[in-house]
């Protein structure tokens, strides 16, 4: 439980004003000291001072774990759900109030273990909002278990001996359920995290980011192999320019899925970037709107009350 | 007019029962009656669940009342089932402990369903199917080749089907129906398919209607007019539980909604699916049953009240949101159509075990409200309240329905649309600066994503015990004040709940107690009762979470209140609603009727658990000698 104090918040900005870090700010983060997790808080704070979304349309929602603790970090409308449903809860917000800009954040058992299902019928109704996935490959709340990303081997409570169940590879589960945007980023890569984030967003569709995101704790160094100052490999997805250079030809482009499966494919550490985006699939809430519409239509948009008469009339 | 019960009532006349009545009715001259249990068994694809839908349909047209009780194998396609169907025109509470007329379309409807026929009752069998016994002469006989008949009428290669349209003109003969309003039902039903479809169901039921009358053993009847009561300028409508529930929550305003399909639910959300987008709205069919109650409370997030629904396993699976839901304090419908458990249980049968389970079974303290509709038309009222109720408390509200009630058709008065219904919309006018999402001393009321928040603390909705922002706190003080909080807004809607319904005498040796559907069949075992001598009353529970106030002053005018549900009575000796006023009220004179063979309460199994508590206390001397003997005669 925290037990910080809410910090004073600004009074409410006038409309239009752009948005700061200082109205984003909320709670002071409980996460343990060196946590990867306060870098996208930040990153996060920057995504959404240059979205300069309305304020009272952002939501930002979770489930449980270390990282699901997000929401309580952003002053903007939000929640903190059961464990592993934050996705369906958030679809419900997407579906039901179209306008608003809906950020889930969650870890690798929210995300991966307890909500696999979710995930998997989100992205393949490509319901409109951004996911978040902080990725340790371990659980930190519950003080070091087996994770669905801990590596085979990885020595923790609930396998002193070592791992040996085969990890889930996050890119390949996302691009086989048909998430529309599939991006990977690093904790320690502050400007690639906004910009990831901030493409995810812009995405019209289920938009995901994986981030890699250290547990100082329970997994010191889960991430070294893809951290410069740490000795590792930093390897950025060429991605195409659409420049017409002979170079060019050998770029990644994002929306070939084939491309993308491959990069998730490679050997670890891997690629960062977007391996995967897809725009031409209509998200579930352009689809919704349109059966609404069409039934409209037929009905010649009768009030409520009408065609509810007419529903007995039938059955007199 | 006063209403005979069924026992001693003789509405058909038998050859071999001379004594159940006058001389047999001539045909021209028909018997006049006041109702009928009409008992249709076959199998599933012989379409007799259309003959009763028809006969329902009629009779609701025809200002009778009707009661419909059906059976669906759960088997994917084909098996036993049947379908009765009382009809009349006095108050029909139940469908009818025992048919008056059984059609036995097979051998197996003979042999499975002719113990269901009372003796004196007339028995139509298909000679192409059944060989009834030939020493029994218990019933009146009606032999007709159903098969044949229906092929040589239809003709071409539609072999026998339309059995069943032939039956329905058989019967439209019988009891003298509005053959006009009947074909225009039949023409209404099969007008989207091709003509020929309508053209060979009119064949079928012509054939039947035409059946020559000396092979019906002159069995001709007319129902008894009578003066319609109802409210004047509404006439009445026809449909099932479900479909009565979907239009409450139509009604009421709810425009969104998600579900997983599960027997007997997955009717409400089919119909949600396909009407709600007329209104404006949706509905979700989700990959599971937490996905759904959780998306459905998303909905509720943004301001507009949704509906999630399953049968009993289903109910399991949405517990721990519900829990949040409790704890966050947010609005939303739960749809429960019990059906026969533990486990996948008997999916197509009736129980009320549920009734915990919707009330207590979630972790932590969750107080909720739970409500229960009494018959069809009570579904359409019972979604209303559910749906006020849980806009005004910020709760969720669970509706207790039954397999029973979501399958049975019955005729009511169509409700006055135009004052009930309720359009709300999202409330998203700014908030002031003291806007607190969970204030102690006050119901919660959600400023759904999107509102301005004048002090520009933006609010969380929360699972966490939270303070009045809805930020986390482990103060042992909040949670005590945040627990208490949650409680007394639910005891504040006991306080503002209407007396529960109470019939018979307002004191005397038993209060009859009774929820959900048992409402019929407790109101006519009263009704018996009363008439052995012993003054009772019936009393009967649509909220049975919170209870109404007031209960401990009525039942202690009663010297044994017996209480009669479809569950078990458990490891202690009292079904679950018994076990609950027990624990709310420390009443010792509290007992129990119930049981568990999948099928609704008859009124005679009422009345004789009535009798057996009776019986054991010092009341027999009320009751005479032999009060066994006097109940049981019903």
């Amino acid at each position: 439980m925290s037990s910080s104090a809410p910090t004073l918040a600004a009074p409410a900005a006038p409309a239009g004003a752009p948005l700061t870090k200082k109205a984003l700010t909320a709670d002071h983060p409980t996460w343990c000291p060196g946590c990867g997790d306060f870098a996208v808080l930040a990153a996060f704070y920057r995504v959404l001072e240059k979205l300069n979304y309305p304020h009272e349309k952002i939501v930002t929602f979770a489930g449980i774990g270390c990282s699901s603790r997000f929401p309580y970090f952003v002053n903007t409308h939000g929640g903190h759900y059961i464990h592993g449903r934050a996705l369906p809860f958030a679809a419900g917000i997407s579906l039901g109030s179209d306008d608003l800009h809906v950020f889930v954040f969650g870890g690798d058992g929210d995300g991966f273990s307890i909500g696999g299902n979710h995930l998997v019928h989100t992205a393949r109704k490509n319901v409109n909002l951004t996911y978040v996935i902080m990725d340790n490959s371990v659980y930190g709340l519950t003080k070091k278990q087996t994770s669905p990303t801990s590596p085979i081997g990885f020595k923790t409570k609930t396998d002193p001996t070592g791992a040996f169940d085969q990890p889930i590879n996050p890119m390949r589960a996302l691009l086989n359920s048909g998430a529309t945007f599939v991006a990977r980023s690093h904790a320690t890569q502050v400007n690639h995290m906004i910009d990831m984030m901030l493409r995810a967003a812009k995405h019209d569709g289920f938009s995901v980011v994986e981030i890699l995101s250290e547990c100082v704790e329970f997994y010191e160094g889960a991430f070294d192999a893809a951290n410069p100052r740490k000795g590792g490999a930093w390897k950025l997805v060429d991605e195409k320019k659409h420049d017409g250079t002979p170079e060019d030809a050998a770029r990644h482009d994002p929306s070939d899925e084939l491309g993308a499966m491959k990069l998730a494919l490679e050997a670890w550490p891997g690629s960062f970037g977007v391996f995967y985006e897809n725009n031409q699939r209509p998200t579930k809430n352009k689809l919704e709107a349109g059966l609404i519409a069409r039934t409209r239509e037929k009905t010649k948009g009768a009030a409520d009350l009408d065609l509810l008469k007419a529903s007995f009339a039938r059955l007199r | 007019m006063v209403r005979h019960p069924l026992s001693v009532t003789p509405f058909m006349v038998s050859p071999n029962h001379p004594e159940s009545g006058p001389a047999a009715a001539r045909a021209g001259n028909p018997q006049s009656l006041s109702d009928v249990v009409i008992r249709l068994a076959g199998n599933s694809q012989d379409g007799i669940q259309s003959i009763g839908g028809f006969l329902s349909r009629l009779a609701g047209r025809s200002d009778q009342e009707v009661m419909t009780y059906m059976t669906i194998p759960s088997t994917i396609s084909g098996g036993p089932s049947i379908f009765q169907v009382r009809m009349g025109n006095g108050d029909i509470l139940s469908a009818g402990d025992r048919a008056d007329m059984l059609v036995a379309f097979y051998q197996h409807s003979y042999d499975a369903h002719v113990g269901s026929l009372r003796p004196g009752g007339v028995l139509i069998y298909d000679t192409d199917h059944v060989k009834p016994a030939a020493d029994d002469h218990r019933f009146t006989q009606v032999p007709i080749p159903i098969t044949s008949a229906t092929v040589e009428a239809v003709g071409g290669t539609s072999k026998d089907k339309g059995k069943n349209m032939f039956v329905l003109g058989l019967l439209a003969r019988i009891f003298d129906l509005d053959v006009e309003k009947l074909t225009a039902l039949v023409k209404e039903r099969f007008g989207g398919k091709n003509e020929d479809v309508v053209r060979n169901a009119m064949l079928a039921f012509d054939s039947g209607y035409a059946w020559p009358q000396n092979n019906l053993r002159d069995l001709f009847y007319r129902f008894e007019a009578v003066e319609r009561t109802g409210p004047a300028g509404r006439p009445q409508v026809t449909m099932d539980g479900n479909m009565a529930l979907t239009y409450g929550l139509l009604a009421g305003g709810v425009r969104h909604g998600a579900g997983y399909p599960i027997t007997p639910w997955s009717s409400i959300m089919e119909q949600l699916r396909t009407e709600l987008p007329k209104y404006g709205g949706l509905f979700v069919q989700c990959e599971d049953e937490i996905a759904s109650i959780s998306t459905a409370l998303g909905f509720s997030y943004t301001g507009h009240l949704a509906v999630t629904g399953s049968a009993g396993p289903g109910l399991s699976l949405k517990m721990e949101a519900l829990s949040w839901a409790v704890m966050a304090e947010m609005p939303l419908i739960v749809v429960n159509v019990q059906r026969g458990g533990p486990s996948t249980g008997m999916p197509t049968n009736v129980e009320q075990s549920d009734l915990m389970q919707a009330i207590y079974g979630s972790h932590g303290d969750t107080p909720r409200v739970v409500l229960a509709p009494k018959n069809v038309e009570d579904c359409f009222y019972v979604a209303l309240e559910a749906t006020r109720i849980a806009r005004e408390y910020s709760t969720p509200v669970l509706i207790l329905t039954d397999q029973g009630l979501s399958s049975r058709i019955e005729a009511f008065d169509e409700p006055d649309l135009g004052s009930l219904m309720v359009e709300p919309k999202p409330d998203l006018s700014d908030r002031g600066a003291d806007y607190q999402p969970y204030p102690l001393g006050r119901i919660t009321h959600h400023a759904p994503p999107g509102t301005r928040i004048g002090s520009g603390k933006y609010p969380i909705v929360t699972g966490l015990e939270h303070d009045e922002l809805g930020h986390p706190t482990g103060s042992p003080k909040l949670h005590q004040q945040m627990t208490a909080k949650r409680r007394e807004k639910i005891k504040q809607l006991a306080r503002s709940l209407p007396a529960p319904e109470q019939t018979g005498d307002s004191s005397g040796e038993v209060l009859l107690v009774t929820w959900g559907s048992n409402w019929g069949p407790g109101r006519e075992a009263l009704t018996r009762i009363r008439r052995a001598g012993v003054r009772s009353g019936h009393l009967h529970l649509r909220h049975l979470h919170p209870l109404p106030t007031g209960l401990g002053e009525i039942f202690s005018r009663y010297h044994k209140i017996v209480v009669a549900e479809l569950n078990d009575e458990g490891l202690y000796g009292f079904g679950q609603l018994a076990m609950m006023l027990r624990a709310a009220l420390a009443n010792p004179n509290i007992v129990s009727v119930t049981k568990t063979d999948g099928l609704t309460f008859k009124v005679s199994e009422i009345v004789a658990g009535v009798a057996r508590h009776i019986e054991s206390t010092a009341l027999d001397a009320t009751l005479g000698a032999a009060p066994q003997s006097v109940l049981s005669r019903s």
